[in-house]
């Protein structure tokens, strides 16, 4: 799989903000549903990287990844929300992101494209997503066919010592 | 020029321009407390360092304008226009004279007693003399301007420095430009960017290394060795950059000390141990300050003068030991001193009167709380402000710069011997050497310095893995090791290749040795530990991960966690196998359960075993008239824990190759073999005992994991063994008086002897208001051994009303506990604190604390 994004619109190249009206955002696939995290929030997307587990670390930790010399911790995405294992065989990918100094890499199933959306059109989460949900995401989109879930990335790589 | 000079050089020139920010800053908010502080720390820390390093005209500046910063720092003076314009102005001076040292090596000459009387007078509240508020001294102007290029000219108004300054300037044109081109400062994250790359290099290098020879194209073969040694140099060159000797900051220190002995008129010894321990440069760099102000502590504050010291009968000669060592992932720097200690008492009492706690506070705190105080800032308990420290800014900027790398200090102190610094650094990037093991199919990093030996276990020698009781333990040369599979530690899933060879790591953690099975031993590698993420900080069994030169990541093992959490692992089975009864008195200790002749099993206390053996009939001999078997270069008297027995028909009647299990106890170096007809088990149990059977060599009878079991009295049986036994420790000297406070009598039955064994003449009390009591008759003893769980005073009452006065008021007071209590008892007056059954600790400690009674 290739690591490069495809952007849609010409604005979500180069500076994703959009005179402060649009953000863009990495849209990806977690258990088939629709996610998306800032654009700008995401150093890099890694595919095929061996994971290497840690014992006795929490179920959400997936374990270590070697980048480039660097040892960056993967957050197993589907357990920290709470959703099903994804099935032993499914390929994973990695968004390289930075919390409180330290990089993380998050699992996710698949990573799809750049989106430039409207900043004051997120809206609150349905009231029937669960608490983890409401936990780690900040709104939804709605795009034309279907809802993107925003999720917050602070929120999914800060952890209670 | 000298380095430490050039050094001085650098950091100042740094400072300063940090100074001026925090001046112009503190124009803008007078009273902003931090800033205070920092401009304060910073003239400090210039005034400090020229004080080693023989400048005495700017060391003069500096300590008059610290004066007038300290005052602005507590309040004692508001900060005004005018008094900034001075400061500012005293910072100039400085910079004149450290450019002026940077161009001659040496302190120009000069006149500063205008500018030092101006900062005397805003220090002592006055209005400087003859100037305008707001005004700036006289030489500011020039100051400025001279600066700024080389000192061409002196701006005090003296006739001579100005014909000096340049022509000594002239003389070394050479040696003056080069000096500030010598050491260069990059910056942390430079070298850490170069090390990644370095790092991927080598993978890259070490991939292609591997294709090369798979394809084996010769023409190649020539450039890409020499592409590979020098990815190595440089690897190493990068590296170096990075880790440094301690020694390398210490080498300043004796001179400092030398120095400061003679300023303050003392007799001091430096005595530094792990010189070469490495350091990451970072770490290094932010732990120089602390040290050196924790070394001048000692020095001032800790040490007494030669007259105080001989009357308190100590050598006239005060001693500092500094030591550093890597333990755990960590490294660690401790400064002890022979000399007072801190005085809880004036600590407190200035506590008190500076409003940081009240009384009452006071009251409920143990000694090292209140010790806690002095990281305060702005806390010092010298009497007097002198130029060596005592300005109290010392112990809290130590706290913060150690802090700030995540570090931790601690405090021990003993009124009256010494006080001793303990700082822990965590192992940010030092490079250790560590063994790769495998468990479980997955990798793993054992830092080389504790481990002791790798063992492949054999099912048919007598290196073998036994279980008893679900726990493993290996039999290694005489020595029972307890077993840990890693694979089980770190709950790793079963691979199915358990037929796979195991072997045992065997690692020591001070005095603690275990054996960590692992299912493979790879490799020795030089490994860069890096720091766990902050989500796994909180598994103790890691001290860190690294990438190894193939470019997987792997976790490095911490070899005290793993200790710990084995020991905790123990302590819970205990309370899960035999649940505890009503009783809250009841201390576990574990017993060897053996069979001798008929009757029921016996049981010893398994801390008074040193070793296990056995031994074949024919090895046990009869020599004049004993039985003894030939044993480590020794003659070990040999006797059967049974009266029927009859050893001397074993070596004659007795099949020569039948084995006997042995139980040695020793002494001094003296072993002694009790001969048991089979080892059933080790159990651990309470302590309750019921004096039973009338025989000799039995202290009672005890239910012992559902059976009726007899206590062995070790003590009856080594006599019997050898008449000597309790007499030959302690033929050529005195024995040490040894009083034993213990409300349980198996305790006493137990402890006593071994005590006694070990050379020591034991008298016994039942409880702290038996002793006292012997007090009060004017009994005297070199030291002692009280439980802490007892009825009526209890250990820490006992130890508070010795503590209080009397003739054992200063008796080390060592505490035997079977829970954890020992900031307690370190509060309540012990010196030590010890628990049950740990016999060889207890001797340990017995003899440190009777050895520095002698010392002093």
């Amino acid at each position: 799989m290739s690591a490069t994004l495809q952007t849609q619109s010409s604005q979500a190249v180069g500076p994703v903000f959009d005179r402060g009206e649009e953000i863009g955002f990495v849209t990806l696939m977690l258990a088939g549903m629709l996610c998306g995290v800032p654009v700008l929030a995401v150093r890099e997307v890694v595919t095929n990287s061996k994971i290497v587990r840690v014992p006795l670390a929490p179920a959400e930790i997936a374990g270590n990844i070697n980048l480039r010399g660097r040892i960056v911790t993967a957050i197993d995405t589907r357990s920290r929300l709470g959703l099903d294992q994804a099935p032993a065989a499914a390929e994973r990918v990695a968004l390289v992101a930075e919390a409180n100094g330290a990089l993380y890499a998050l699992l996710i199933d698949q990573v799809l494209e750049v989106l430039s959306l409207p900043a004051d059109q997120i809206e609150e989460l349905p009231v029937n997503f669960g608490a983890a949900w409401r936990t780690y995401s900040k709104g939804v989109h709605r795009l034309a066919d279907r809802l993107m879930i925003v999720l917050d990335l602070q929120a999914l790589l800060s952890f209670q010592p | 020029m000298d380095d430490l000079l050039a050094d001085f050089l650098t950091e100042c020139s740094e400072n300063l321009a940090e100074l001026d920010l925090a001046v112009v800053r503190l124009e803008r908010t007078p009273n902003d407390q931090p800033t205070l502080s920092l401009i304060f720390r910073l003239v400090h820390t210039i005034k400090g360092t020229c004080g080693f390093l023989g400048l005495p005209r700017l060391e003069k500046v500096a300590h008059a304008s610290e004066t007038v910063l300290d005052k602005f720092r507590n309040g004692a003076l508001s900060v005004s226009v005018s008094g900034i314009g001075i400061i500012l102005s005293a910072l100039d001076r400085i910079r004149l004279i450290i450019d002026g040292i940077s161009a001659t090596g040496a302190e120009p000459v000069g006149d500063d007693s205008a500018l030092i009387a101006v900062l005397e007078a805003l220090a002592e509240g006055r209005q400087p003399e003859g100037m305008p508020q707001g005004a700036i001294p006289q030489p500011e102007p020039t100051l400025a301007l001279t600066s700024a290029a080389l000192p061409r000219e002196e701006p005090a108004p003296s006739e001579s420095s100005a014909a000096s300054v340049p022509a000594a300037a002239a003389d070394h044109p050479i040696e003056a430009a080069p000096t500030r081109g010598q050491t260069i400062r990059v910056s942390v994250d430079v070298l850490e960017t170069l090390m990644t790359l370095v790092s991927e290099l080598v993978l890259t290098r070490n991939q292609f290394l591997q294709q090369l020879r798979q394809s084996g194209n010769a023409e190649l073969t020539g450039p890409v060795q020499r592409l590979s040694h020098l990815t190595t140099e440089l690897q190493e060159g990068v590296m170096k950059t990075r880790m440094q000797p301690i020694g390398n900051v210490w080498n300043m220190l004796p001179r400092q000390v030398r120095d400061l002995a003679h300023d303050l008129n003392k007799r001091v010894d430096l005595v530094m141990l792990g010189a070469d321990t490495e350091l990451d440069r970072q770490v290094l760099e932010l732990i120089k300050d602390p040290l050196t102000h924790m070394i001048r502590n000692s020095a001032d504050h800790g040490l007494e003068g030669p007259e105080e010291r001989q009357r308190a009968g100590k050598n006239p000669t005060g001693t500092i030991t500094l030591s550093a060592r890597h333990e755990g992932g960590h490294v660690v720097i401790e400064i002890e001193d022979d000399g007072r200690g801190i005085d809880v008492r004036r600590v407190a009492e200035k506590a008190v009167a500076r409003g940081l706690a009240t009384q009452e506070q006071i009251a409920r705190m143990s000694d090292s709380e209140i010790h806690g105080f002095i990281f305060q800032p702005g806390f010092s308990t010298a009497a007097a402000v002198t130029s060596v420290s005592g300005r109290g800014v010392g112990m809290d900027v130590v706290k913060t710069n150690i802090e700030q790398i995540g570090g931790l200090i601690e405090l021990h102190s003993t009124a009256g011997r010494g006080s001793r610094f303990v700082i822990k650094i965590p192992l940010t990037l030092a490079i250790v050497s560590a063994l790769i093991v495998g468990a479980a199919g997955e990798r793993f990093a054992i830092p080389q310095s504790s481990v002791i030996e790798v063992v492949l276990p054999n099912a048919e020698s007598a290196t073998r893995i036994e279980t008893i009781d679900g726990a493993s333990v290996l039999r290694l040369r005489e020595h029972l090791l307890p077993l840990i599979r890693l694979r089980t530690l770190l709950r790793l899933p079963e691979t199915g290749d358990e037929a796979s060879t195991e072997m045992v790591a065997v690692i020591g953690i001070g005095t603690t040795r275990l054996g960590l099975i692992v299912d493979g031993v790879f490799d020795t590698e030089e490994i860069v530990v890096k720091p766990v993420a902050t989500v796994l900080r909180n598994i103790p069994l890691f001290g860190g991960n690294t990438i190894l030169e193939d470019g997987a990541v792997i976790m490095i093992l911490d070899p005290t966690g793993i200790a710990r959490h084995a020991g905790l692992d123990a302590a819970r089975k205990d309370t899960a196998t035999t649940p505890q009864e009503d009783d809250v008195q009841t201390e576990k200790s574990d017993m060897l359960l053996v069979r001798a002749g008929s009757g029921a099993p016996k049981a010893l206390p398994l801390f008074l075993i040193s070793r296990l053996e056995t031994f074949t009939a024919s090895r046990i001999e009869q020599a004049g008239g004993r039985t003894v078997a030939q044993y480590r270069s020794h003659l070990m008297p040999v006797v059967a824990l049974d009266e029927l027995s009859d050893l001397s028909r074993l070596s004659t009647n007795a099949d020569p190759d039948k084995s006997y299990p042995v139980l040695v106890f020793e002494n001094g170096g003296q072993p002694v073999g009790i001969l048991v007809d089979e080892i059933i088990d080790v159990v651990s149990t309470d302590s309750t005992l019921q004096p039973g059977t009338a025989s000799a060599g039995i202290l009672g009878v005890s239910v012992i994991a559902g059976k009726a079991t007899d206590v062995v009295d070790v003590g009856f049986w080594l006599n019997k063994a050898c008449g000597t036994w309790f007499r030959t420790a302690t033929a050529t000297n005195r024995k040490p008086r040894l009083l034993v406070v213990d409300d349980s009598s198996f305790f006493r039955q137990l402890v006593a002897p071994s005590l006694a064994a070990a050379g020591y003449d034991v008298t016994v009390t039942e409880s702290a208001e038996e002793a006292l009591a012997l007090r009060d008759t004017g009994q005297c003893f070199e030291a002692i051994v009280s439980d802490i769980e007892m009825p009526g005073l209890g250990g820490l009452g006992f130890a508070r009303a010795v503590r209080d006065g009397g003739p054992w008021a200063d008796l080390p007071m060592v505490a035997l506990t079977g829970s954890d209590v020992v900031h307690e008892a370190r509060s309540a007056g012990f010196t030590d604190t010890i628990r049950k059954f740990e016999r060889d600790t207890l001797l340990l400690s017995l003899e440190q604390c009777l050895s520095h009674r002698i010392a002093a």
